[in-house]
């Protein structure tokens, strides 16, 4: 057995003992194996304790919480007694719970669309060398480091449909200068989005640029040598390289786009007449403002189960990636 | 010879003691503290640097008639409700714990307050429409130092260029409002926003016209929010209205972008600060003349929360006896320029602040949020904001109030 070879190489060099070597016992190998798989179990003990707490005891909370009559006075009593499937219908029964599905799909889709395309057209510029390179990537973080309220409430300030500086600017180079950004049920929920385009493409274009960095030149330069055009050296070569970086991009994307909350609230507190409420503000709303707990629960139950098989497909995408 | 198995075990183990005693310490720090017997805790929003140094002033001159000691732990607004759930069930809760007044039912039916008169607190020389406001099902739960409420704010030297008068009546309002549209300037702001401020700022609408929350798809309530259209259709309101909080207004009021505004007293520090900005107050205009102007009240009340300690709890409500004594009153109100509660300070603050005597007009006819339907107000208010949105944007005042009221009636 290599075990105690191996414990034994493990043991730090001690100068202090020079002759410990010399008087050295037979170490039991099967109480050193031991020692090494408690050791082992001890350095993943911390990840393990972290997760199941902080992680895995909210998760079950939250599911059994969706099952309970769960009000102020529980955190008095103590009391949720269960109620089956009450909350579950009650949301299901309740008109906004379809209306803030579709908008959250609208909402996910429309940011990812719009987030990738620009931050992957921004992210192939970059690879070009020009003055400023650096400089001009950096500003274009910007956004990233920026809190999502405060990106809110300057937005909305931006928006705003007579003072707002998009409105002057458009009218001043004679577009129509009234456009109702958050004022209008129609045009809301577009508006949140452009923001969150904005938010997302940092994000997305220093994913993707890492990943062009990583295309090998030669590749261009031969398919260019064949004859093929910038476009289709792009389409065909560069595009399938980066295929891994893209699942990565949009999955994390995905993640963080569907649960949206903050943004939302700072803009439009899911108005005019809630046309951008999304699951995330449903959630709160329950919660926090119904201080309805268990219906809050369920929306949050179905975001999390949402998340859950976006997280599984990455999963297995990278699995395949990696044979 | 042992030394190098310990130096092995000793590596493995220092981190994870380290990693486990603070994994504890976080899991237990969340779980019930220990009450410190001689020093009180008072919880408020009073994040405010004013208002926090206000509230350490009025603690200090409490805790030194009380002979105790008494902190102040400030929490934003929008968190004392959850935080003092989560509090409540790590048996935590503070002594005193200050709550917006449309909170307190939700926690009052929870079990969590402990009625004031249980105490030996009296509601002597309170009007009757504040200790109804600090009431839940009869039982008066908390007491209120200062009363705020909306008033009609307008810029005075707008009004007199224009040689128009300040409305009093809804057909004046809308007149006078019309008028003074011009060009970036509209007549009037309100919030008509997806969150409590807009349902608060409706209520005076509302209420003014004998509609009721009980009831939202009634020809009253409806006949409110078709002035709200009406105003909107004559251009006298921006279209950006239903995005407006009662802060955005207010920077619009200040900005001279509108001539006049519906908003609270607790803009007012903000207003005096704007140089050249002269304004004047008023009740908010009623549909015919000679109704009553009936706002809705707000503000913060002071509750003890059961944390089933009994003598703690006499003491507690001795430190609200004096937070919202008298004195203690008039010189709140004239700090944060609200009105106050008790009826002989409300005279006195009177002669000290006769430019907002509109506002304690307004508050004797004011009524509390919550007072009939309790708990119940948060579901009808997300109703109401809802159908009063959909109306501004469009679609009738009758059909967007009636799927309101169903939404109530199914929801609960």
């Amino acid at each position: 057995m290599s075990s105690t070879t191996a414990s034994a190489a493990a043991l730090p060099a001690d100068p202090k003992a020079p002759a410990a070597g010399a008087v050295k016992k037979p170490v039991n190998p099967r109480s050193a194996k031991r020692r090494r798989t408690l050791a082992q179990w001890g350095f993943i003990a911390p990840a393990v304790i972290f997760m199941a707490l902080f992680f895995g005891y909210p998760l079950v909370r939250n599911i059994v919480m969706s099952f309970q009559d769960y009000s102020p006075s529980t955190f008095f009593t103590g009391e949720a007694p269960f109620n089956g499937l009450d909350n579950w219908k009650n949301v299901f029964n309740d008109g906004l719970f379809g209306k803030a599905l579709w908008q959250t799909i609208l909402f996910t889709v429309g940011s990812l669309v719009g987030q990738f395309c620009i931050g992957l057209a921004l992210a192939v510029f970059f690879t070009r060398r020009f003055p400023l390179n650096g400089i001009l990537r950096s500003l274009i973080l910007l956004p990233w480091l920026v809190p999502m309220v405060v990106s809110g409430i300057v937005w909305r300030r931006i928006f705003d449909q007579d003072t707002g500086v998009l409105n002057s600017f458009l009218g001043t180079v004679g577009l129509p200068g009234d456009t109702p950004w958050l004022t209008s049920t129609s045009m809301a929920l577009f508006s949140v989005v452009l923001v969150n385009i904005w938010i997302g493409i940092p994000f997305n274009m220093v994913i993707l640029y890492g990943g062009l960095q990583e295309v090998p030149k030669e590749l261009n330069e031969a398919a260019s040598l064949d004859g093929a055009s910038a476009w289709r050296t792009f389409r065909s070569v560069t595009l399938p390289m980066l295929k891994p970086v893209i699942t990565v991009v949009l999955v994390l994307g995905f993640m963080s786009t569907v649960k949206i909350l903050d943004l939302v609230l700072a803009l439009t507190d899911g108005g005019p007449a809630d046309s951008t409420q999304t699951l995330g503000t449903l959630t709160y709303q329950n919660s926090f403002v119904q201080m309805d707990f268990g219906a809050g629960a369920v929306v949050g139950n179905i975001l999390i189960l949402i998340s859950a098989v976006f997280a599984v497909f990455y999963l297995r995408v990278n699995r395949n990636e990696g044979k | 010879m042992r030394r190098p198995r310990r130096r092995l075990n000793r590596r493995v183990i220092v981190p994870l003691t380290v990693v486990s005693a603070l994994l504890g310490g976080v899991v237990l720090s969340g779980c019930g503290q220990q009450r410190d017997p001689d020093v009180y805790t008072v919880m408020n929003s009073s994040t405010d640097e004013s208002y926090h140094r206000w509230d350490a002033q009025t603690l200090a001159r409490c805790s030194k008639s009380l002979g105790v000691k008494i902190e102040q732990q400030s929490v934003p607004a929008s968190q004392v409700m959850t935080k003092a759930l989560r509090m409540a069930s790590s048996k935590s809760l503070p002594d005193v714990l200050q709550l917006d007044a449309s909170e307190m039912p939700t926690f009052a039916e929870a079990g969590g307050l402990i009625p004031l008169k249980d105490l030996g607190l009296t509601t002597k020389d309170i009007p009757e429409g504040i200790v109804n406001f600090g009431s839940y099902d009869g039982k008066y739960y908390g007491a209120a130092r200062t009363v705020n409420t909306l008033a009609l704010f307008y810029n005075k030297d707008t009004l007199d260029k224009a040689g128009l008068k300040v409305p009093t009546t809804w057909a004046e309002m809308q007149d006078t409002a019309k008028k003074l549209t011009q060009g970036k300037r509209y007549g009037l702001a309100l919030s008509a926003g997806g969150a409590e401020d807009g349902v608060f700022q409706f209520t005076p609408f509302m209420w003014s016209n004998g509609g009721d929350e009980t009831k939202l798809d009634s020809p009253q309530v409806a006949g409110a929010l078709d002035y709200w259209k009406a105003l909107l259709k004559d251009g006298s309101l921006s279209k950006s209205t239903v995005n407006w909080t009662q802060a955005d207004v207010n920077d619009q009021f200040m900005a001279g972008n509108a001539a006049m505004m519906i908003n609270g007293p607790w803009q007012v520090e903000s207003l005096n600060a704007k140089k050249g900005l002269n304004w004047g107050i008023a009740q908010i205009p009623v549909p015919k003349a000679g109704d009553d102007s009936v706002g809705p009240l707000g503000g913060g009340i002071l509750t003890v929360p059961n944390t089933g300690d009994e003598a703690r709890e006499k003491m507690s409500a001795r430190i609200i006896g004096c937070m919202s004594g008298e004195q203690e009153q008039i010189t709140y109100a004239i700090n944060s320029w609200m009105v106050p509660a008790n009826e002989k300070a409300a005279a006195v603050w009177r002669t000290k602040a006769p430019e907002l005597a509109a506002l304690a007009d307004q508050v004797a006819t004011a009524r509390s949020r919550t007072a009939k339907l309790g708990a119940q107000w948060s579901s009808v208010s997300l109703a109401l904001q809802s159908a009063f949105q959909s109306a501004l944007t469009g679609e009738s005042s009758e059909a967007a109030l009636k799927r309101a009221q169903q939404q109530v009636t199914s929801g609960n």
